[in-house]
């Protein structure tokens, strides 16, 4: 193809996308949009399965069978969600074992407040009505993403994850009207929670490399500080409702604005967890990697076991 | 309060509560996604039968206390699961062989418990046998898949069926409370279901090309409450918050 | 990348309920056929979603190509006569 095909091909593609037609796996695309969209897909899938590892250390001392239960159907959830974007990005050409070997090897990111440790019991409730919360306000967005089949796993990721903030809030109420030592709990999580929260939206806008690609492809609709704003805005309240405390002595409603004036965010604690020197960056990765690596002879065998019983079927058929 | 249908309904119930929290303990390492969501499955299936079993339990008790208390709140000594099920997730050979070796007899005796008089025991069953059905294929195709898998992965099945083997023979041993349950048309007569049992799971076991262990040493105890040294640790991390916090809601 | 055999893509088909046909779910990854069901149960079916599911080794569906759309499907865009619009009948008649 002729560059001034390519470029006629590229104005094609960029008027579908602003008519809201969905581009679709076998449809030409020029290569930046399948770069871009395998990029976020799969760190959107990572983040979805490093993500279980933080609740899932809480899942054998939850403290009630109620709480139990719900947090497995939690966790589980997040690898459900990591497998929908994970096929997604399969459609796209490139193989799922490809996109574990990139979270592997440390190419591909995810979200960094996974990687802050989970400590105690009421971090279950933070990570639940602070993370999540923020995820969905990223995501609710995504499900009129241009790609289609981004699109739809966003559809049924949504649905899903409707539970999942409304289970962490109800822990973290729960703890605020126990007793004090509960509530200790609570406002402590909320203390470590709150901050890295913020900084899960991005980085500023001016600080935002790929944005106006990404609003033009419908892969973002808003910018990380409109996010960071409307999160900051509807969790206020929430906080106040359980007698919590937001950690931010310069949060102040702004009645011109009609929102929250908040503090400033600590970024240079941002770009250290980012460049992997958070807390946890380490031993989730160590997890990840570990559970890939002890499960090959399991993938391998049943491989193995799958071929043999083809074979044997095809020797009977003769 | 009928303390024999208690501890009865204890006996049946823990078995599904530990296991259900082994499980538990595997969500996000699993093999592969698709294996870590079906594990996860099996073991919301068991806590959920767990949750069925302790709430009639705290009923008949008549006292005030809930299903956490039973689940969480007993001493070493009091938890009456088989030691079979307390075995540790050495690897997906030994989590799939435990879940095999206690799948096939929980089907069995779903079964006949589905037949009790107990009105509420037998719905209990009826629920709980289509969610074991799964999981006995479930567990049964990982069986036939490890063992007729690669080298590697036949000697591992192999070893973990081996090392799982002496806890079988515990499963048909009848405690007091089972006698007189059995007496009183509530319970399952669990020595009726030895013969099947071994004759399902060896013919299993040699579809998986896998040999049937000869050992005739078996252990027990755990219907006696005298675990292994695996289950003290289990509980302590499930009974961790309900010990560190006393006396709260959450 | 090693050079290993990886489980295969399947693609999942399931009834939400009868009346209704299957309808396109997802995909997974399955060793064989009778693990792509059980993984799709797992899967696809937790919130009781389906009554019967179909799985389908992705390599084994042909699909068209989009650079052939038109003369796939425009050509069915004039067809206007297999409407019921096309055909001109009088008010009184009124259900046909």
């Amino acid at each position: 193809m002729s560059e001034e095909q390519i470029k006629n091909l590229e104005v094609q593609f960029e008027a579908r996308i602003a008519r809201d037609e969905k581009i679709e796996p076998k449809d030409w695309m020029p290569e930046k949009y399948r770069k871009t969209h395998i990029r976020q897909m799969s760190q959107h899938a990572h983040s979805e399965i490093v993500g279980m590892l933080p609740e899932g250390n809480w899942i054998t001392r939850a403290p009630s069978l109620r709480r139990k239960v719900a947090l497995l159907a939690k966790v589980q959830d997040e690898a459900g969600h990591g497998l929908y974007l994970y096929s997604a990005c399969e459609t796209l050409g490139i193989s799922r074992d490809e996109l574990y070997d990139q979270l592997h090897s440390g190419k591909a990111k995810y979200s960094s407040i996974f990687n802050y440790p989970t400590v105690t019991w009421a971090d279950m409730g933070a990570v639940g009505w602070l993370v999540d919360g923020a995820a969905i306000i990223n995501q609710v967005p995504l499900c009129n993403t241009s790609y289609g089949p981004y699109a739809r796993a966003m559809v049924r990721v949504c649905k899903e994850e409707s539970f999942h903030q409304r289970q962490g809030y109800e822990i973290m109420m729960k703890l605020a009207n126990g007793a004090p030592e509960q509530k200790e709990l609570a406002q402590d999580a909320l203390n470590r929670w709150w901050w890295p929260s913020l900084m899960m939206l991005g980085p500023t806008d001016a600080e935002s490399i790929h944005t106006e690609q990404s609003m033009k492809w419908k892969l973002k609709r808003k910018s990380n500080d409109d996010l960071r704003q409307q999160f900051i805005d509807q969790t206020v309240p929430q906080a106040e409702l359980i007698g919590l405390t937001i950690p931010d002595p310069d949060l102040k409603w702004n009645e011109e604005r009609q929102s929250y004036d908040f503090g400033e965010i600590n970024w240079d604690e941002f770009w250290q967890v980012v460049k992997g020197h958070g807390p946890m960056n380490k031993e989730r990765m160590k997890a990840r990697v570990g559970a890939w690596e002890e499960g090959e002879w399991v993938r391998d065998a049943a491989m193995a076991h799958a071929e043999k019983k083809q074979a044997r079927k095809q020797k009977q058929a003769i | 309060m009928k303390q024999n249908l208690y501890n009865y309904i204890l006996g049946i119930a823990d078995n599904s509560l530990i296991l259900g929290q082994r499980l538990g303990e595997l969500t996000g390492h699993g093999p592969s996604l698709e294996t870590d969501i079906a594990c996860t499955n099996i073991s919301l299936d068991l806590f959920g039968q767990v949750r069925s079993y302790f709430q009639y339990a705290a009923k008949i008790a008549g006292d005030n206390r809930t299903e956490d208390d039973i689940a969480m709140l007993r001493k070493e000594r009091e938890y009456v699961n088989v030691l079979l099920v307390e075995q540790p997730n050495r690897d997906f050979a030994y989590t799939m062989a435990r879940q095999f070796l206690f799948d096939i007899y929980h089907l069995l005796f779903l079964q006949k418990l589905e037949k009790s008089k107990d009105l509420t025991l037998s719905a209990i069953a009826t629920k709980s046998i289509k969610e074991v059905s799964y999981h006995e294929r479930f567990s049964g195709d990982w069986i036939k898949r490890l063992g007729d898998g690669t080298e590697e992965s036949k000697t591992k099945m192999q070893d973990a069926i081996d090392g799982l083997w002496t806890y079988t023979d515990e499963l048909f041993h009848q405690t007091e409370a089972d006698k007189a349950m059995v007496a009183e048309g509530i319970g399952v007569d669990v020595t009726k279901l030895k013969e099947t049992y071994y004759k399902k799971v060896n013919e299993i076991l040699e579809e998986a090309t896998l040999e049937i262990p000869e050992s005739k040493w078996f252990q027990k105890g755990g219907k006696e409450g005298v675990h292994t040294e695996h289950l003290g640790y289990l509980l302590a991390e499930l009974q961790y918050m309900q010990r560190a916090y006393p006396n709260m809601e959450w | 990348m090693s050079d290993k055999k990886n489980w295969p893509l399947w693609e999942i088909f399931v009834r939400s309920k009868n009346g209704l046909e299957h309808r396109h779910f997802g995909s997974l990854h399955a060793a064989d056929a009778e693990m792509a069901l059980e993984n799709a149960r797992d899967v696809y079916t937790r919130r009781n979603e389906g009554v019967s599911i179909w799985v389908v080794e992705s390599k084994n569906i042909t699909a068209s190509n989009p650079e052939h759309n038109g003369e796939m499907f425009e050509p069915a865009q004039d067809k206007v006569y297999r409407h019921p619009t096309f055909y001109d009948l009088p008010d009184e008649v009124k259900h046909m």
